[in-house]
C-alpha cells in the first residue's frame, strides 16, 4: 500500500532543507524533486504502509494507494493526527464509509519528564547490582528463582 | 571478478567526522532507546559521553515505527517470571537461555509502568477505574495472560520523546539521525576487544568513525532474507519492518561475535496479503480459525503425533505445521472467522457496546497494520459479515517476537548453577561478568540481537535495552585506563565504505543501462532478489512450504559463495542506493548464517517454521542443545557447535 504525493497539495514544505516526510520515513523513501518542489516515494516497493509520512505532513498532501500486487483500487484509509487522537475515515470500494476515533497519548508532546521522582543520581555502588537505577532508587528486591 | 579497491579517482570522496566517546549506542528503536535512557543516568554522574546513531529518525525508527495495539510482555502482579519462562520454553520447543529470559520477565514491568507515566494509553480492565496506573495497582485489560492492550499509534513517538529528552538533560549525551553503522572494528592492541564502529550519513557525503570504550548494538531482526509471498508493491508488506537489514547480528558476527540458535525463525502465519495481528482476534474476540470446510485445524492431532512429546502444548510454530498440512491437503483457503465471532459477542452485549467492540477490533490493525484495513476497504471485506483469510507468511529472522535467533550473551550472575557455568551462559573479563555482553569484550546487544530468549517484544526490547545500558556503562568504570586503538585509518575506511559509489561512476558509461544492466556490477536490489531466490529455493521458503534437506542446502550454499564474490560488485549511484548496498550485504551475511545452523542442526526442532526433509523428528537426544557459530575475523572461518540446554526452571 504505498503512499503517493498529491501534487495539488504538495508544497516541497516550502523549500526547507528538507521536507517532512523525507524526516520522517523510517525507509529513507520520501524524496524531493526540487526543480517542481515537489515530494515522491521513490521506491514503492519497499513501502511498509507505515503512514508516518501521511501523518506527519503538514499539507495532507500525502495518501496511501492499495498495494498493486493484491488490494483492488477505490478503498483508502485516511487518518487525521491530532495531539492527543487520531481520528480515521476509512472507505470500502464500494462506498461505504467508516469512522473511527482513538486517543494516542494523555501527556502532550514535548512535556514528558523522564527521570521524574528520580532526580537525584543514583548510588554508584548499585552498579554491581542487578535492576535498573529505579530499582535500585525504590529499594527493590528483584525476583529470584 | 575480482575485488577492486577505491581510491576516490572516480567518485568524490566523504567528509570525515571522527569522534571519540565513551559509549557508542547503534540503533533508534525501543532497545536502542531502552539502552540510552538508562545509560544516561548512570553515565552522567561519571562524566561519560554517549554517542547514539540511528540509521533512521528516532521519532518513527524501528519495528514499533507504525505503532502497535498490545504490549505482549507485562508480568503484573498476578503472574510470576517462572511462569512467563516456562510459556518461553514450550513455544520455543524447549531450547532457551532461561537465565535471560526469568532475568527479562523481572525487569520489564517497569519499563511498562514508565510508558504510562509517559503517555501510553493503557487499557483498564472492564469496570476498573481508569485512572489508576498499573504501577498504582490498575488492572489492565488484559488480552491474553502475557499481553496488555493499549491505544498505541503513538508508542514509539512517545518512547523516542523520552529518549531524546534523557539526552537533551546531559550535555555529554548526543544522537545523531539518518547515520547508518555498516562495520565494527576490534581493538588493534587487545585481542577479542571492541574499539570502533564505522557507517556514513545517508544526507551528506559524509563518514563517520567511532572510537568507543564499549558499545551497544541494537539495529532489530531480519527481513527481505526470504522471498515474500508479494513481489511487486507488496514486496514492502513485510510483517516485519522492512528497514531491518539483520545488522544487529552480522556486524557482530563478521568480528567473532557468537551467534546461537540461527537456524530458528518466524514464520507468522497472519492475514492474508496485509499481515494484520491475529493476537486480538484470537484472544479477545474469542475468534476460532478453520480450513475451507470449517473444520479447526488444530484439532487435528494425528499431525503431530510424531513431533511428541511436543505435541502436547501446541507451540507458535506446531499451530502452523497443522495449518500448513491441511494447506497440502487442498483444504485451504484458512479463515479467521472474524464474522462469527462478533456475532457471538454480539449476543451478550447491547448496541453501545457493540459499537465499541467492533471500534476496538478496527483499531487493532489502524494502530499498528493499516495495511490491513486496506485489504479489507479494496476488497469490500466487512469483517462482521466477510471471513478473512489467515496465511503463513515468509521467515523473518529475529530474537524478540516468537522467534530466537540472535547473539550468545553473558547472563546474570544471580542466576546462575554450576551446570549454566559449565555451558558458557555466565563468564569474566577482568574479573568481572557483563549481563548480555556478547563474546567480544566490549560489545553488548539487546532486544532482537540477544539470542535464546524470545518473547520480550516491544516492552521486552526497552527493559533489556536499560539492562545493557547499564552494563556498558559499568563496563566503561570498570575498564577506565582503556583507550581504543585501530590499524585502518578513517579514509581506509572511508574508501570500504563508498566503494559501491566508485563501481557506479567506474563502469555506469560501459552500458546504455546503468541503472539496470551491466555487465560489471550489479544493483543492491538485483543482488537482494538473487539472495530472495536461493534463500526461497534451497533453503526452506515458501515455495517449497519451508523444506529443505542437506543436497538442497549444499546447492545453496554453492550459489551463495559466488553471491558472496558478487556483493562486492554491487553499486550504488547515491547515497540511498549506497546505504541499500550495505543492507543488502549484512543480509547476506545472516542468510548465510541461517542457512549453515539449518545444515547443522540434524532435526526438525521447529515443524511450521521449517523442516529438514532427512530428518523430520524432534531428536532430544542428540539435539536439546544450542547450536552456536563463529567466525575467525582473522581467516573468515565460520564453525558451527553445541552449547549444553540447562533447565533452570521445573515444568
Amino acid at each position: 500500500m504505498p503512499s503517493w504525493v498529491n501534487p495539488e497539495k504538495c508544497d516541497g514544505c516550502k523549500a526547507q532543507d528538507k521536507t517532512a516526510c523525507q524526516y520522517i520515513c523510517p525507509n529513507d523513501l520520501m524524496a524531493l524533486n526540487r526543480e517542481i518542489m515537489k515530494a515522491y516515494n521513490q521506491e514503492p516497493e519497499y513501502c511498509w504502509e507505515c503512514y508516518s509520512c501521511v501523518k506527519i505532513c503538514p499539507q495532507q498532501a500525502i495518501e496511501v494507494r492499495g498495494y498493486a500486487d493484491f488490494v483492488p483500487l477505490g478503498g483508502n484509509a485516511i487518518p487525521l493526527r491530532g495531539s492527543d487522537n487520531i481520528m480515521w475515515t476509512c472507505k470500502y470500494r464500494n462506498g461505504k464509509v467508516k469512522r473511527f476515533k482513538f486517543p494516542i497519548r494523555t501527556v502532550a508532546e514535548g512535556s514528558i519528564q523522564p527521570y521524574e521522582g528520580f532526580e537525584a543520581d543514583p548510588n554508584m555502588a548499585d552498579l554491581d547490582k542487578q535492576g535498573f537505577f529505579t530499582h535500585n532508587m525504590r529499594g527493590d528486591t528483584l525476583k529470584h528463582f | 571478478m575480482e575485488r577492486e579497491a577505491c581510491t576516490f579517482s572516480y567518485c568524490d570522496k566523504p567528509a570525515i567526522e571522527e569522534k571519540n566517546v565513551d559509549l557508542l549506542i547503534i540503533g533508534g528503536g525501543m532497545g536502542a532507546c531502552g539502552a540510552v535512557y538508562e545509560a544516561v543516568k548512570w553515565a552522567k554522574p561519571n562524566g561519560l559521553s554517549i554517542f547514539l546513531a540511528d540509521k533512521a529518525a528516532l521519532e518513527r525508527s524501528g519495528a514499533v515505527a507504525q505503532g502497535l495495539s498490545a504490549i505482549n510482555t507485562y508480568i503484573g502482579s498476578d503472574n510470576d517470571p517462572a511462569d512467563y519462562v516456562r510459556m518461553v520454553r514450550t513455544d520455543l520447543m524447549g531450547i532457551i537461555r532461561e537465565d535471560l529470559v526469568y532475568d527479562l520477565g523481572r525487569h520489564v514491568d517497569d519499563s511498562v509502568h514508565l510508558f504510562e507515566k509517559w503517555g501510553l494509553p493503557i487499557w483498564k480492565a472492564i469496570g476498573e477505574d481508569k485512572n489508576k496506573t498499573l504501577e498504582q495497582g490498575g488492572k489492565p485489560r488484559r488480552t491474553g495472560r502475557w499481553q496488555v492492550a493499549i491505544s498505541g499509534e503513538s508508542y514509539k513517538c512517545i518512547v523516542a520523546e523520552a529518549a531524546k529528552s534523557a539526552m537533551a538533560s546531559y550535555d555529554k549525551a548526543e544522537y545523531v539521525e539518518r547515520v547508518f553503522i555498516v562495520k565494527l572494528l576490534l581493538d588493534s592492541k587487545e585481542e577479542n576487544r571492541i574499539a570502533a564502529a564505522a557507517g556514513f550519513s545517508v544526507r551528506e557525503n559524509k563518514v563517520y568513525f567511532i572510537k568507543a570504550k564499549a558499545i551497544i548494538i541494537a539495529c532489530g531482526g531480519a527481513v527481505h532474507i526470504y522471498r515474500p509471498r508479494s513481489v511487486l508493491e507488496g514486496y514492502g508488506r513485510a510483517w516485519y519492518p522492512v528497514w531491518n537489514a539483520g545488522s544487529t547480528y552480522a556486524m557482530p558476527f563478521q568480528v567473532g561475535a557468537e551467534a546461537t540458535m540461527m537456524e530458528n525463525r518466524f514464520v507468522p502465519a497472519r492475514f492474508k496479503d496485509g499481515y494484520g495481528p491475529v493476537g486480538t482476534w484470537f484472544l479477545l474476540f474469542k475468534a476460532t480459525a478453520t480450513n475451507a470446510r470449517g473444520e479447526d485445524y488444530c484439532a487435528k492431532t494425528e499431525y503431530i503425533e510424531k513431533y511428541a512429546p511436543y505435541n502436547k502444548n501446541l507451540g507458535t510454530c506446531i499451530r502452523n505445521h497443522m495449518m500448513i498440512e491441511d494447506y497440502k491437503k487442498g483444504l485451504g483457503p484458512m479463515y479467521m472467522n472474524t464474522d462469527k465471532a462478533l456475532a457471538e459477542l454480539a449476543k451478550t452485549i447491547d448496541a453501545k457496546h457493540a459499537k465499541e467492540l467492533e471500534s476496538e477490533a478496527w483499531e487493532d490493525f489502524l494502530d499498528m497494520t493499516v495495511g490491513q484495513v486496506g485489504v479489507w476497504l479494496g476488497n469490500n471485506i466487512e469483517p462482521d459479515k466477510i471471513p478473512s483469510e489467515i496465511m503463513p507468511a515468509e521467515p523473518y529472522l529475529l530474537g524478540s517476537h516468537a522467534g530466537c535467533c540472535g547473539l550468545w550473551a553473558c547472563g546474570p550472575e544471580d542466576l546462575q548453577n554450576d551446570a549454566t557455568r559449565k555451558a558458557g551462559y555466565v563468564w569474566e573479563y577482568k574479573g568481572k561478568s557483563y549481563n548480555r555482553m556478547t563474546t567480544v569484550n566490549g560489545l553488548f546487544t539487546c532486544a532482537d540481537g540477544v539470542g535464546a530468549s524470545g518473547h520480550k517484544f516491544s516492552s521486552g526490547s526497552h527493559a533489556e535495552g536499560r539492562i545493557v545500558g547499564k552494563q556498558a556503562v559499568r563496563f566503561i568504570l570498570n575498564n577506565k585506563d582503556y583507550t581504543p586503538s585501530v590499524d585502518k585509518t578513517a579514509e581506509e575506511l572511508a574508501a570500504e565504505i563508498y566503494a559501491p559509489m566508485e563501481l557506479f561512476e567506474k563502469y555506469k558509461t560501459v552500458s546504455t543501462t546503468p541503472y539496470s544492466i551491466n555487465p560489471q556490477y550489479i544493483t543492491p536490489k538485483q543482488f537482494l532478489f538473487r539472495l530472495n531466490k536461493i534463500m526461497d529455493e534451497y533453503v526452506a521458503g515458501t515455495i517449497g512450504w519451508y523444506s529443505t534437506s542437506e543436497t538442497l542446502l549444499t546447492k545453496g550454499l554453492y550459489y551463495m559463495e559466488m553471491l558472496e564474490e558478487d556483493s562486492y560488485r554491487m553499486a550504488a549511484w547515491d547515497l540511498h542506493q549506497l546505504m541499500r548496498v550495505w543492507e543488502n550485504y549484512h543480509r547476506f551475511l545472516t542468510a548465510r548464517m541461517h542457512l549453515r545452523h539449518i545444515l547443522f542442526r540434524q532435526e526438525t526442532r521447529y515443524p511450521g517454521y521449517y523442516y529438514r526433509e532427512d530428518f523430520n523428528l524432534i531428536d532430544d537426544a542428540n539435539w536439546r542443545c544450542f547450536t552456536n557459530s563463529k567466525m575467525d575475523p582473522k581467516t573468515g572461518e565460520i564453525k558451527e557447535f553445541k552449547r549444553d540446554y540447562v533447565q533452570l526452571i521445573p515444568d
